[in-house]
């Protein structure tokens, strides 16, 4: 709308006519600009993540080690992609993963559609409050696991407070980091509070973009409320709950910063997330060709969850 | 988040739904922010305080936090300090009450001022490239445009740690390993992409009869571009910005893997603020609040454009 309001300011002012110049941009085709305009960011795209991928595919046959550069490297064909899809350390890993990412999208959608649902009713104030919401969101993740590490400190900490006084335990009876049936579920916490603003934002574009006219058909038709919600409100949001989901579903399954800072992986290895064994495996034990092709199958696996998110945005869009 | 509503009295609804709805929302908005405010309370917390159990909500504010998180200090006898002149400044006061002295300044400040350089650098040419990209792609007939544009987001799709694997040999390689530059690249091919697909939405929305006119009066498509289109996407364009200075400034895998001192960032930097004994809260709780306050005021700023940005423009309200 801004967007709107601005053009009807526009003012054609006198064009300065600098010949030379002008004689040489006019002599560009469309074409010619559009390549201009392009290349440059497909060239930085192409030297900064294309060229690196293809190193990566490379490295990922051999057995390059970063800290050894002067070993001769080896070819191995696909040795380690079969000894990583046979090895029980990255199937724990992969399913540390699969229970951060299925109970953080899970409680993130059933919390930010209850609250999206909650915020369209448009109490008094509600805009404010919208934003103070949102606020987690924006933070820096590194940061946000670092001060809760703070939190869930188990004498000092304020979240073994909060608990102890609500259950009466003693405060010092549980450490949501350094136990192993807990830490699982401390980093998932985290990552709710941060991110249930997030899907609590689309859901709310979702129910604003359904039409009054529906529900006003539907009260003339004497539809109750419930039936309005399972047969109106909830088809209609639903590419954007969808859409939600992918978002959180692939961020999640990258995620690092958060939980390297929350448990690095700990304790043991009950919190250690794909990409943490990721970076245990390229950056201390310096395996960089087994690195590589875990990196690649990562790589490939968010691809996948990517192309069927694009397709869900397609939906979205055409509607 | 206003949209415009025609009010009617079937849909509206009733004021006690909204009184329930607002206070449960409120509720909610309550218990998110208590983190946050625990955390800028313990930053003018002593660190006793800090530590202490049950936890202090009422407590006497201290800048001994702000005091540590500026300095590096060294411990040393009574006679030693006795036998110095008066303290210099209100720092040196308090870590002298602690039998110390203030050694010198703490790297927190050049990490911040990292921060700025790389999150400022990169948004720019992130921005320059992205907006040219997006007029590129929303006006003329590019071949495999769709491609090219999946493209451009999947670079996004990447695990940051793929990616900074053979960014790191290649960094090592041409010498751009721990320097501000090199970030700045890298946080500008990653936030090049949410650039262009955010601006491309904002571009599509201004109509091309406006530069067409223009050309009719004689502009060059260049010129058109310049004076007419760039005028029309200032709001989409700082939108954009903001949201690729606060990627820029949030960042820490590549930052943590990749910058060791030089060109390091506050994000890795802040949680390895220690002091005697494990790590000093009520200094990382100052580093934290004085890292935070930025992104809240662009938050405020950004409310109108949030959605599209997390997005990549996909939902535009």
């Amino acid at each position: 709308m801004n967007e709107l309001s601005a053009s009807s300011r526009i003012t054609y002012r006198a064009v300065m006519v600098r010949p030379g110049v002008a004689r040489r941009i006019r002599g560009l085709s469309d074409k010619t600009l559009a390549w201009l305009f392009i290349t440059p960011t497909i060239l930085l795209l192409l030297a900064i993540n294309i060229f690196p991928l293809l190193w990566t595919i490379y490295l990922s046959f051999t057995n390059y080690r970063a800290n050894r550069a002067n070993v001769p490297t080896i070819w191995l064909g696909a040795d380690w992609y079969r000894s990583i899809l046979t090895d029980p350390d990255i199937w724990a890993a992969m399913q540390v993963t699969a229970h951060f990412v299925i109970w953080t999208v899970l409680i993130e959608t059933v919390l930010g559609f209850g609250l999206a649902y909650l915020i369209d009713k448009k109490f008094r104030g509600h805009g404010m409050w919208t934003t103070i919401i949102l606020l987690p969101m924006m933070l820096s993740p590194a940061v946000v696991g670092n001060f809760w590490t703070f939190l869930y400190q188990p004498q000092i900490g304020l979240f073994n407070y909060v608990v102890a006084f609500f259950t009466g335990r003693a405060a010092s009876s549980f450490q949501m980091l350094g136990d192993v049936t807990l830490s699982p579920w401390a980093i998932v916490i985290v990552d709710a509070w941060m991110w249930t603003p997030y899907v609590m934002l689309i859901c709310l574009a979702g129910l604003r973009s359904i039409p009054d006219y529906i529900y006003e058909a539907a009260e003339v038709d004497r539809a109750t409320k419930w039936r309005q919600f399972w047969s109106i409100t909830l088809p209609m949001a639903l590419p954007f709950i969808m859409l939600a989901v992918l978002f959180r579903g692939i961020e999640n399954f990258k995620m690092f910063d958060m939980v390297n800072l929350l448990t690095g992986g700990g304790p043991g290895s009950t919190t250690e997330v794909a990409s943490i064994t990721l970076k245990r495996a390229a950056f201390e034990s310096w395996r960089t060709g087994y690195s590589s092709a875990f990196a690649i199958i990562l790589f490939v696996t968010v691809f996948g969850l990517a192309n069927i998110y694009v397709k869900a945005l397609n939906r979205v869009k055409s509607r | 988040m206003t949209s415009a509503t025609t009010a009617h009295s079937v849909v509206e609804p009733s004021a006690t739904t909204r009184r329930f709805a607002g206070s449960l929302v409120i509720l909610y908005a309550i218990i998110t922010m208590i983190p946050l405010v625990w955390i800028m309370l313990t930053a003018f917390k002593s660190p006793d305080d800090a530590i202490s159990y049950p936890p202090k909500v009422m407590f006497k504010p201290s800048l001994e936090g702000f005091c540590n998180l500026f300095t590096t200090r060294s411990r040393q006898t009574p006679e030693f300090i006795r036998s110095l002149g008066p303290p210099q400044g209100m720092c040196d006061e308090i870590a002298r009450s602690r039998n110390m002295v203030v050694a010198g300044p703490s790297n927190y400040v050049p990490r911040f001022i990292n921060s700025l350089i790389i999150a400022f650098g990169s948004t720019v040419l992130a921005v320059a490239l992205g907006t040219l990209s997006a007029y590129g792609f929303s006006r003329f007939r590019v071949p495999l445009k769709d491609d090219l544009l999946f493209f451009i987001l999947s670079t996004r799709m990447m695990p940051p740690i793929a990616v900074a694997i053979p960014i790191y040999l290649m960094y090592r390689t041409v010498g751009l390993s721990d320097t501000r530059l090199g970030m700045i690249l890298l946080y500008t091919s990653v936030n090049v992409s949410l650039a262009v697909w955010l601006l491309k939405g904002f571009i599509d929305e201004i109509p091309r009869e406006y530069e067409e006119a223009a050309m009719i009066d004689g502009y060059t498509r260049f010129q058109a571009f310049v004076k007419v289109v760039l005028p029309q996407a200032t709001t989409g364009i700082a939108a954009t910005a903001i949201f690729c200075l606060i990627f820029a400034w949030n960042e820490y895998a590549f930052a943590v893997l990749l910058t060791s001192g030089n060109a390091q960032t506050a994000p890795p930097f802040i949680p390895i603020i220690i002091g005697e004994g494990g790590q000093d809260w009520p200094a990382v709780a100052a580093g934290t609040t004085l890292f935070l306050v930025p992104i809240v005021v662009f938050t405020v700023l950004l409310r109108k454009h949030l959605l599209r940005g997390i997005t990549f423009g996909a939902v535009r309200k």
